[in-house]
């Protein structure tokens, strides 16, 4: 029984009302998951009773695998930038195809400017520009890329707002054009040997703290502010918003500039991780972006999900792919196997709203 | 009748002059001559198909008139759609409610006017949730509309509820003029009620109110003239004090035309 209040009819800020948050189903699938992987190391015959989780070889001071929890963390970071971006989008009722071929361009375009002059004592093999490119200010090609990825999403955007392209194919054409761009740039040849300076951006733990500081700012846009609230206004009922004075078409480019600005950061971070950039990469990034944000509860139709959620999905994502390794399953059945969970979450999530529809 | 000089309106908020809307060859408004007064609150009867939605769509922008003029607050108007009404100051609550239903209530009331803070920081500037929540209990108080828990989200909310979600936020825009599109047609006893709550309180107000509706017993308790369509034109002009139900329907049924709207064509 919800507490009795004194406002008339029952007025007021009923916090015992308020529903149970699904991220809180995110988390408790998050620690479910590590206990299975947990159990099958006991469990399976060849795992030696080897732990998921645990340090049990006193290999740190710690009581956990901080080794495996790194890699786990480290691995979903990049990927999971993009992810807090396509979390916007699809919030806003889109979707965004193009996130993986424009880490391939930008990640081409920003190591050109990024490259130094002596490798080694030897001449830089790999540079794209003549000698003023090299060995400029860090600042350079930080700037660069995100005003790349910038210029990208406003294409995106403008076009999706102003001419009624479906998201799905406007953001598709844009992922042939930018997989076409990072091959163009240099004819497929590779980038390489950036600064000291650009390639502490990606070193160690460098991703995960770029990880975590976005997703703060993210979390804080969507949850606390106008954008954010028209954000989810306008995934909720477009028309609604747009009765309601919301300049929809200037938001959406808006959206969709911030989401390719974030995998243009991606960018910057993956290949200063890498050390170097090539025409390939980014290979279904979009598509484990957009999965980490559907296991994290986000609706593909627009209106509902949230940044938490996607951070939660994106961890769900790193420990399972981690822990498909850990059981030593074959790389082709870990994809099905990924592919099949997706597709699972997706089914439990809306059999889940069904029921809370139907309650009320 | 159009002995009223533009411009010179006096306590008239809005007129139509002739305002016609054909769809190919359907008549479904022809020549309406209608006038509402500042603080009046006019109910349109009518049966299904006699013009009264068609007539409310012209006014709001929604469809664009075939012919005729809408004045409104003393100047000829010609709106794009909705929004442009909107912002001159029509408020109205269509059947199809423009409601985000992943948003809860303080969010839907305040859609598109956030209370914020840190302005200077554009489309990023912070939301006053507790302003905004706060206002949104005194708006609800006001208009006496109950609903359990302000914080529920609209899709977790019954037809009811939502319906006084959506009149709550038009009548606390304090607009020039609300229009109501048959605001009870699907409610139950109680929540017809509150919603009539809503309309005395606009009424208390002196804010003017357009309301479509079916219901004689509601039209009756509620508004100071009765215009009756049928078949596409204004058949009666009747203040509530001078008729009642029977007269009405007999209007409404085409038993019988005010000699004045009694023009060939309409039988």
């Amino acid at each position: 029984m919800a507490q009795q209040s004194d406002g008339i009819g029952g007025l007021k800020y009923d916090k015992s009302k308020k529903a149970w948050p699904n991220e809180f189903n995110i988390f408790i699938a998050l620690i479910l998951i590590v206990a299975i992987f947990e159990a099958l190391g006991q469990i399976l015959p060849y795992m030696n009773g080897q732990s998921f989780l645990f340090d049990t070889q006193d290999r740190f001071d710690t009581i956990f695998n901080e080794a495996r929890l790194r890699i786990i963390i480290l691995q979903v970071a990049i990927i999971g930038i993009i992810s807090l971006g396509v979390t916007q989008v699809i919030i806003s009722g889109g979707i965004d195809l193009s996130s993986g071929p424009l880490v391939a361009a930008t990640a081409m375009i920003v190591m050109s400017f990024a490259q130094t002059e002596l490798v080694n004592g030897n001449p830089n093999p790999k540079a794209v520009f003549g000698p003023w490119a090299f060995d400029l200010p860090i600042i350079v090609p930080i700037i660069v890329g995100l005003a790349f990825g910038a210029m990208i999403g406003a294409i995106n955007g403008t076009f999706i707002a102003f001419t009624r392209i479906p998201p799905f194919i406007a953001t598709l054409g844009m992922f042939l054009i930018c997989r076409g761009i990072a091959q163009w740039w240099t004819r497929g040849q590779p980038v390489s040997f950036p600064t000291e300076a650009y390639a502490w951006i990606g070193s160690g733990m460098m991703p995960v703290i770029w990880f975590i500081l976005l997703a703060i700012l993210c979390h804080v846009l969507l949850r606390y502010t106008v954008y954010g609230k028209h954000t989810y206004a306008i995934g909720s009922n477009e028309d609604a918003a747009r009765m309601s004075g919301i300049n929809v078409k200037r938001h959406k480019v808006l959206v969709y500039m911030i989401a390719s600005m974030l995998a243009a950061f991606a960018a910057i971070v993956l290949s200063s991780k890498n050390l170097t950039a090539q025409s390939g990469m980014g290979l279904f990034y979009e598509l484990f972006a957009i999965a980490m944000a559907v296991i994290g509860g986000i609706s593909l139709t627009g209106g509902r999900g949230s940044i938490i959620g996607t951070v939660l999905g994106a961890m769900v994502f790193g420990v399972i792919q981690s822990g498909f390794t850990y059981v030593k399953l074959d790389a082709y059945f870990q994809l099905m196997a990924m592919g099949a969970i997706i597709i699972g979450a997706v089914v439990l999530d809306q059999w889940r709203q069904q029921r809370a529809a139907s309650r009320s | 009748m159009s002995g009223i000089e533009l411009h010179d309106m006096g306590d008239i908020i809005l007129e139509t002059r002739d305002l016609t809307k054909h769809y190919g060859g359907v008549h479904a408004l022809e020549g309406a001559d209608f006038i509402l007064r500042k603080g009046e609150h006019v109910a349109i009867m009518g049966d299904n198909g006699a013009g009264k939605s068609t007539f409310v769509r012209q006014i709001t922008g929604v469809e664009q008139r075939t012919r005729g003029e809408v004045i409104f607050d003393g100047h000829p108007v010609h709106f794009d759609g909705p929004l442009d009404a909107r912002k001159a100051g029509i408020e109205a609550v269509f059947q199809t409610l423009a409601l985000a239903d992943h948003l809860d209530v303080p969010d839907n009331l305040f859609l598109g006017r956030e209370k914020t803070f840190m302005n200077w920081l554009g489309p990023f500037r912070f939301l006053d949730y507790k302003g905004m929540r706060q206002d949104t209990l005194d708006a609800l108080q006001k208009t006496g509309v109950k609903i359990p828990n302000i914080r529920n989200t609209i899709q977790n909310m019954s037809g009811g509820q939502r319906q006084c979600v959506a009149i709550a936020r038009t009548a606390s825009f304090h607009s020039k003029l609300t229009i109501m599109d048959e605001p009870t047609a699907a409610l139950g006893v109680q929540e017809t009620a509150q919603v009539e709550n809503i309309i005395r309180t606009l009424k208390e107000q002196g804010e003017p109110l357009i309301l479509i509706s079916h219901n004689m017993r509601q039209v009756m308790d509620l508004v100071d003239r009765i215009v009756v369509f049928r078949r596409g034109r204004i058949v009666a002009n009747l203040n509530r004090d001078e008729t009642d139900g029977q007269d009405v329907v007999a209007y409404i049924t085409g038993a019988k035309t005010q000699p004045e709207y009694d023009v060939e064509g309409v039988t």
